[in-house]
């Protein structure tokens, strides 16, 4: 899967990234597995690669909702720091919706320089996994 | 990383671009809100970002001293001390209903 969407600020719009199989296939468990709240993770990239999947926890209450565990993504950041990685791809899931970021995904996109992947799961034999670029203009 | 007497910040990459791209600053004060004013003064701009208006830190952003978030302490009244690590980071939020967790 192609995701249109640049890692760091110094690339193109015209950037993609390119999502191995498995990472789609570990996403996709993901989702399915925290169906039906909403699983979310994100893939950290070094030198334009996705290198590692890490999937985090929702601590927001309810369905059709997420938020990645504060205090778990800033352990996971400054590992992903100190390493001299990045955080390449931020993704989760609409168990039920479309594939589209919503309202609230478009407002609260404050990595413009990570992919934002959404994985459908409403029919469960075709899963649907897209990529945006979340930028405020 | 520090050399004991400053405050090392670790600047998240969307905020980087008030720092001429640097992922750590050093900063001094004895508290958040006092080294997110002095940042301010050298980055401007910066503290908008994570601050409101009346200078409370945005519900979306998240303050951590040595590990620690601080909207589970004191806030921006947080005291710091020479040698401390504070971090700056982002929430990743959203979701299909378009609620704000």
């Amino acid at each position: 899967m192609n995701a249109s969407a640049p890692t760091g600020s110094q690339r193109s719009r015209d950037d993609r990234l390119t999502l191995p199989a498995a990472m789609r296939e570990r996403i996709v468990a993901h989702a399915r597995a925290e169906a039906p709240r909403e699983c979310c993770g994100l893939i950290a990239g070094e030198g334009g690669a996705l290198v590692e999947l890490i999937p985090l926890t929702n601590d927001a209450p309810g369905i059709d909702v997420y938020r990645i565990d504060d205090a778990e993504l800033y352990r996971v950041y400054r590992d992903l720091d100190g390493r001299g990685q990045e955080i390449a791809a931020i993704y989760h899931s609409h168990p039920t919706s479309a594939a589209y970021p919503s309202a609230a995904d478009v407002d609260l996109a404050l990595w413009p320089d990570a992919c934002y992947l959404i994985c459908l799961i409403a029919d469960v034999d075709r899963p649907d996994l897209r990529g945006f670029r979340i930028v405020d203009r | 990383m520090t050399d004991g007497q400053t405050i090392s910040v670790l600047v998240p990459t969307p905020l980087r671009r008030f720092t001429a791209g640097a992922a750590r600053v050093d900063g001094t004060g004895t508290k958040v809100a006092e080294l997110l004013d002095g940042l301010d003064a050298r980055y401007p701009g910066l503290r908008k970002r994570i601050c409101e208006g009346d200078g409370r830190i945005r519900r979306f952003v998240n303050v951590f001293v040595n590990g620690n978030n601080v909207r589970e302490g004191d806030g921006e009244a947080t005291p710091l001390r020479p040698g401390d690590e504070v971090g700056i980071i982002p929430a990743m939020a959203g979701g299909a209903s378009g609620r704000r967790a």
